[in-house]
């Protein structure tokens, strides 16, 4: 079974289909911290499932000038009817050609069923996986993780921050 | 394992006795379905449990997709700010399916409270930041939906039902016994 990619690996860059006529590609975003979010299918029959429950969270997201996306599976008809339904604040992208093809390559792709696992991945602005974790399929990982990970990123800027300033005082 | 980080304070809306061997919060929001099926479900749950369980609720308003819930949370909590809270509470999930303005204003009514007090209060947002306290609160715990619930301050990821409820309780209460056998 592929693994996740572990925090300290580049993120694998990719281009993906956002709307009918729009793709987006992971560095575009490059210079402020990602989200991505990959997740087994639109439609999950639960209120506040793990996309509407980003939704909610969005301006938390934005104070750390994070980027959310949520990655599945699903074709760009199906991800703009559940974003419409959902009023969805976030990009969500279709693995959909090659099937699955991003998941794989960042080792949350479940061979047997065809869908992407729950798994989330705090990329930093250099593209590099800050932290991963992968949820059993059955329990909504939630946002605690990726706030807390935002959180040391940004500890991590400021004290490299300080860091060069006082370099450039002495 | 996601744990409760906002610790269950005065503040917070409870039943039951302070020094509970356990304690049961749930984040909900009043107009999810699954929350208004747990409502009765965590009533017979206390009534089970007794004295030896305290129940916590706090607000987790999913408002992109119940464009009543913020509403709802913000009546339950100036019903609260005048001793009213858990009536108002019972009120609202009681009549979920009609939730609606006209609702509160006639619950708030039926509880003796002034219904233009009610709608100053939603006007001007008065208990908003409390409600979004709850909901931080939440998230930094682990919400990952409604309802969700913390026993004794771990997040409970087991179906949202009677029986499940009380196995869960139980654990707790004999994990209890066993620390304080050990510590006698």
């Amino acid at each position: 079974m592929a693994h996740i990619l572990a925090p300290g690996t580049t993120a694998p860059d990719f281009t993906l289909p956002v709307t009918p006529d729009q793709s987006l590609s992971l560095r575009d975003l490059r210079g402020q911290p990602v989200v991505l979010a990959f997740y087994p299918a639109d439609w999950s029959p639960v209120c506040g499932d793990q996309m509407a429950l980003y939704n909610e969270i969005h301006p938390e997201f934005q104070k750390y000038k994070a980027e959310v996306v949520g990655i599945s599976v699903d074709g760009v008809w199906c991800h703009a009817a559940f974003a419409h339904d959902r009023h969805l604040h976030f990009p969500l992208l279709a693995d959909f050609e090659p099937k699955g093809a991003v998941a794989k390559a960042y080792g949350v792709y479940r061979e047997k069923e065809g869908v992407c696992e729950r798994a989330l991945f705090v990329i930093d602005e250099e593209g590099v996986i800050f932290w991963s974790y992968c949820s059993p399929i059955a329990v909504n990982p939630g946002a605690d993780g990726i706030l807390e990970a935002l959180e040391n990123l940004k500890e991590r800027r400021q004290s490299h921050g300080q860091l060069e300033s006082s370099r450039r005082a002495s | 394992m996601a744990n409760l980080k906002v610790p269950v304070a005065p503040a917070d809306h409870s039943l039951g006795e302070e020094d509970a061997q356990v304690t049961l919060v749930e984040y909900g929001d009043y107009e999810c379905p699954h929350c208004g099926h747990a409502h009765p479900i965590v009533n017979a749950v206390r009534k089970h449990f007794g004295n030896q369980l305290r129940f916590v609720f706090r607000n987790f308003p999913l408002t992109e997709i119940h464009p009543h819930a913020e509403a709802a949370a913000e009546a339950a909590e100036f019903a609260g700010a005048q001793g009213h809270f858990w009536e108002m509470h019972d009120g609202i999930f009681e009549n979920q399916p009609r939730l609606s303005g006209r609702l509160l204003a006639e619950l708030a009514v039926g509880l003796g409270l002034s219904s233009d007090d009610l709608t100053a209060a939603l006007e001007g947002h008065e208990y908003l930041s409390r409600i979004k306290s709850d909901f931080l609160g939440g998230v930094r715990s682990g919400v990952n939906g409604t309802p969700t619930f913390f026993i004794n301050g771990v997040r409970y990821d087991g179906a949202a039902e009677f029986e499940e409820l009380v196995e869960a309780i139980d654990e707790q209460l004999s994990g209890g016994k066993i620390k304080r056998r050990r510590a006698g």
